[in-house]
């Protein structure tokens, strides 16, 4: 096992720049999800740390090593594709043993490895069977079991639960955490769905445009984006912005979204943007957990407001509320008791405290 | 798995120094690789299609002892044989009534199988396609005995309800009729078989779709199947063109080119003058006069192939 | 019926209209089966009458008996031909010929295929097209030259081709491989990328990916291309007719027609029986892979 290091790699094709200047340093054992909308170049930069494209510039470093001319095969990686890429004509067993087979590992030791990975996966009784005979997630499993089997030195997984159904998704996503944690090799994770990247990840790295974003645990990735586009992609239902400037009444500073709205900002707020210009544009970015039903007891910075309602979506254990505001939808998470009905007026309260304040020109969270 | 990563680091490192070929030069060696598997391909491609063809554009312009360069005299010549003209004009009534309806009966004979309960199907292909899995030198030989003029199985037939007994490959019209008939048995297979593949692709939804909103079979055909099979239809079409056009064995031994070389077209009679006639350079000119047809149909082929891909 | 019945409870119009729509299928199919029938009919008989004539005589035969029966069965046809050193020789020549082009045209085409789906390299797909173009180019444009070039070569080398048997080896697989190429590409680019990539992390080579992943994956379509090669070589009139005339380099099809045509029609009976055995080996490939026939016969328009 080992740790990865990307230094300034670039990755371009004949006129598209597919990653324009990653820096990246992964520590042992740990586990890192690259995610971002399709193409913004995570896939590519997987396939660079497999092997599978080479680096337009830059350095690729596993265990210390730089490895940009090294082909896949010396690279001691294993890679589990979105489709699976399972051979349809070898059994399950013969699947997994491949790679072993090719290196000519006595057959005693080819054995105990894919019987130890089976046991891990749950697939004992499924190892002579042929991809085709299995379903979906079993799929699933016997690729990743072929990836344990070689015992490399990092996992790389490109989309591998985007194949599956809602409900196998999030099974399968525990049960690549229990692996993970069982083996403890470092892996690098590519997906398209933030939520498989919160709940799988140490570390999670945002990317958009060939760039990284920001890198971060789930936690600070959620609390304290560092940009627009994080705050906006992390998260479900996303992050509300809505367009705003900062305002001086009567000596204490206020956030004015239109005409009639402007809030007071809770004190904390107010001395951490004292140095921000008046006139700049900026933008309020509000979660909708942050958007409830007033109370009577409003706690300091949360501040009530009317509107009417647009839509409502009942969840159960939340009401998800849709309003228009200066020709923008916002989206709030009431209680299912409180009186929520679309076509009706309702007072809400924004919970200021747990605002982002943004530059409308830079996308930067201030 | 401690004790399998333990018996890795012993095995891998002696793995890394044995191979160590960075990925540029793999990548180098991969396209020298490919070169290199394609070679023969393209050696026998250039060796044995390529050359002769032009070589056959050399040939035509010699003499027949193929000492002399004489041009395009073997054209002119060509020109002024009445039966280069009753080559041209066979050559083409052949091809294009042949395909026309071996088209013809190729989609009908698939719309029948297509129409029947499938677990049937299988049945009726596999003796439909019959025709064209005999190689045809074979088969045109039971049909020049079904043919034969003192004994020919179909006279005696037609004897039976009173007709008089038909020169099958005696007589300018028949003969032709014959070759055609004899053509479109061999090929209307390939057809059928072509088509029911296609018909088995159009969703099923599109005829419901199309009978709930009121169209009769024949609506159905026109505006549902007709449109789906548009392409295949004329690959195929194209395709038996080209291989029609170009026929040998059929005309060969079912008629030889007779009688008095009313039923030869290019190929039989540049086998007649160049092989058995001795006179290469004019059997090649007269082959030459199937390129532009072939070339035609190869375009046409070839756009439509580049359509589906670019369709998929 | 039944289908209406289970309707009842719908509207009393919408039964009769369901049942009259079942009546009709019904004609419709009795149709399909009546035209099928004479189709049939039209396919199979000239197979039939092989086989009727290759059991009469040649007593029978002159006769002039019913010509749709045989009143006195006979296998001396078949023993006939069977213990015959010419038609056995010209069996051995045909099975030679198919069985070398065959392995040849594989030896050439999967590679080649499997370089033009996965290898992009200079001029790749230029050449893919061009193998699909030298298929459409029939062997009635090429004989001659080709004729002329082997006499040309004899002459130049000393090494005579012509009248060989296996001056077929060279110019079969002109017909055989560019269309076998075509299918296999059509094969292997069905296959999805990631598995020659997972092949590659889990160590192969290239010439690994291809034997042991490319080559069993894609055994329908080999197997295709095979029956495809076999038949062609099998079947091929012209060029024997042109590049070999001495009987003992004859193969099948060519040998019949120019040793058993003797100007005596009563030949007919071994004629025929010659035309079924040299019918034989596709007829009886095609019963057994009828499938794979016509896979590789579809494959070439399909897959483009």
């Amino acid at each position: 096992m080992a740790d990865v290091t990307l230094r300034k790699v670039f990755k371009r094709y004949d006129d598209v720049e597919a990653v324009r200047g990653i820096d990246l340093d992964i520590a042992d054992h740990e586990f890192v999800v690259l995610v971002g909308p399709s193409g913004c170049g995570k896939s590519t930069t997987l396939r660079m740390i497999a092997g599978l494209e080479d680096i337009t510039d830059g350095d690729i470093m596993i265990g210390g090593d730089v490895v940009n001319d090294v082909p896949p095969k010396d690279r001691d990686i294993a890679m589990v594709f979105q489709n699976y890429a399972l051979y349809p004509h070898m059994t399950v067993a013969e699947n997994m043993s491949f790679g072993l087979r090719l290196k000519r590992y006595p057959k005693a030791e080819i054995k105990s490895r894919v019987d130890e990975a089976a046991r891990m996966l749950d697939i004992v009784e499924l190892v002579d069977r042929k991809p085709k005979q299995l379903s979906g997630g079993q799929r699933q499993r016997v690729a990743m079991g072929r990836a344990i089997v070689r015992n490399p030195k990092v996992f790389l997984f490109d989309e591998p639960l985007s194949n599956l159904d809602a409900k196998l998704r999030v099974q399968m996503r525990i049960e690549i955490k229990k692996v993970h944690q069982k083996v403890r090799t470092t892996t690098v994770y590519v997906t398209h769905d933030q939520i498989e990247a919160m709940t799988l990840a140490d570390r999670v790295v945002v990317m958009n445009n060939g760039l990284i974003e920001q890198i971060g645990t789930p936690n600070e990735l959620y609390h304290h984006p560092a940009t627009r586009f994080v705050a906006g992609f992390i998260g479900s239902p996303a992050m509300n912005f809505m367009a705003c400037r900062l305002e001086d009444v009567g000596g204490k500073m206020h956030i004015r979204l239109t005409d009639r709205i402007a809030f007071p900002l809770p004190p904390a707020r107010a001395e951490r943007y004292k140095t921000i210009s008046r006139t700049d544009k900026l933008l309020l970015g509000i979660r909708p957990e942050h958007i409830t039903e007033a109370s009577p007891h409003a706690e300091p910075g949360v501040e009530p407001f009317d509107v009417v309602l647009d839509v409502i979506e009942p969840m159960g254990m939340e009401t998800m509320i849709y309003f228009m505001m200066e020709g923008g939808e916002i989206c709030g998470r009431v209680s299912p008791n409180a009186d929520a009905r679309a076509g009706a007026p309702m007072r809400l309260a924004i919970d200021l405290n747990n605002m982002h304040l943004l530059d409308e020109a830079t996308g930067a969270v201030i | 798995m401690v004790d399998v990563a333990v018996e890795r680091n012993s095995a891998a490192p002696a793995q890394k120094a044995r191979k160590r070929v960075t990925l540029r030069t793999a990548l180098k060696r991969k396209s020298t690789a490919a070169f290199l598997m394609t070679l023969p391909l393209i050696l026998l491609i250039s060796l044995l299609v390529i050359y002769p063809a032009f070589y056959s554009l050399h040939l035509a312009t010699l003499n027949k002892s193929m000492q002399r360069f004489v041009g395009l005299g073997n054209f002119q010549f060509l020109f002024t044989r009445e039966t280069f003209w009753l080559v041209v004009q066979q050559s083409c009534i052949f091809a294009i009534t042949a395909v026309i309806f071996k088209a013809l009966i190729g989609f009908i004979v698939a719309h029948f199988v297509h129409n029947i309960p499938a677990k049937g199907q299988r049945k009726w292909r596999g003796m439909l396609l019959v025709p064209w899995v005999i190689p045809p030198a074979m088969s045109t030989l039971a049909w020049l005995w079904l043919f034969d003029p003192s004994y020919s199985a179909f006279n005696y037939l037609l004897a039976g309800v009173g007709v008089d007994r038909i020169p099958w490959t005696g007589e300018t019209g028949w003969a032709r009729f014959s070759v055609i008939l004899v053509n479109i048995w061999v090929g209307a297979p390939f057809f059928m078989i072509m088509y029911l593949a296609s018909l088995k692709s159009v969703p099923d939804q599109l005829y419901e779709a199309a009978a709930i909103d009121g169209a009769n079979w024949w609506q159905r055909i026109w505006y549902v199947t007709l449109p789906m099979m548009r392409n295949i239809i004329a690959i195929t079409t194209l395709f038996s063109l080209i291989v029609t056009f170009a026929n040998f064995d059929i005309v060969r031994i079912l008629t030889a080119g007779g009688p008095l070389d009313h039923t030869h077209i290019f190929a039989t009679w540049a086998f007649r003058i160049g092989i058995e006639g001795g006179d290469i350079p004019l059997g090649a000119s007269v082959s030459l006069f199937m390129i532009p047809i072939l070339a035609i149909a190869a375009v046409f082929i070839l756009r439509d192939i580049n359509k589906r891909g670019n369709e998929a | 019926m039944t289908s209406s019945a289970v309707i009842d409870k719908s509207a009393p119009t919408r039964t009769v209209k369901l049942r009259s729509m079942s009546r009709d299928r019904t004609w419709a199919l009795r149709w399909s089966y009546f035209f099928l029938t004479l189709f049939a009919i039209f396919a199979l008989i000239p197979p039939l009458y092989m086989l009727i004539t290759s059991l009469k005589t040649s007593a029978e035969i002159s006769a002039a008996t019913n010509p749709w029966w045989v009143y006195h069965p006979t296998l001396s046809n078949y023993v006939e031909l069977l213990t015959s050193n010419q038609f056995l020789t010209f069996f051995r020549n045909s099975a030679l010929v198919s069985i070398f082009v065959v392995t040849i045209t594989m030896l050439i085409s999967v590679p080649a295929a499997f370089a033009l789906a996965r290898m992009r390299f200079w001029g790749s797909a230029t050449l893919a097209t061009g193998v699909f173009l030298t298929y459409l180019i029939p062997e009635t444009l090429l004989f001659l030259p080709l004729f002329k070039m082997f006499v040309v070569f004899g002459e130049l080398t000393g090494i005579q081709l012509i009248n060989k048997w296996y001056v077929l080896l060279i110019v079969y697989p002109t017909l055989t491989v560019p269309f076998c190429t075509w299918i296999m590409i059509g094969y292997f680019a069905s296959i999805p990328k990631e598995l020659d990539e997972a092949a590659i992390i889990d160590g192969a080579t290239w010439f690994q990916t291809l034997t042991r992943i490319f080559i069993p994956v894609a055994l329908p379509g080999l197997i295709a291309a095979t029956i495809f090669a076999f038949t062609v070589s099998w079947a091929q009139f012209l060029y024997p007719l042109v590049f070999t005339t001495s009987t003992d380099q004859l193969v099948l099809p060519v040998g019949i027609i120019t040793t058993l045509i003797k100007g005596d029609v009563f030949a007919w009976g071994q004629i025929m029986t010659g035309a079924l055995l040299g019918a034989a080996p596709p007829l009886i490939i095609y019963a057994f892979l009828m499938d794979y026939y016509i896979a590789g016969l579809t494959a070439g328009a399909t897959k483009g």
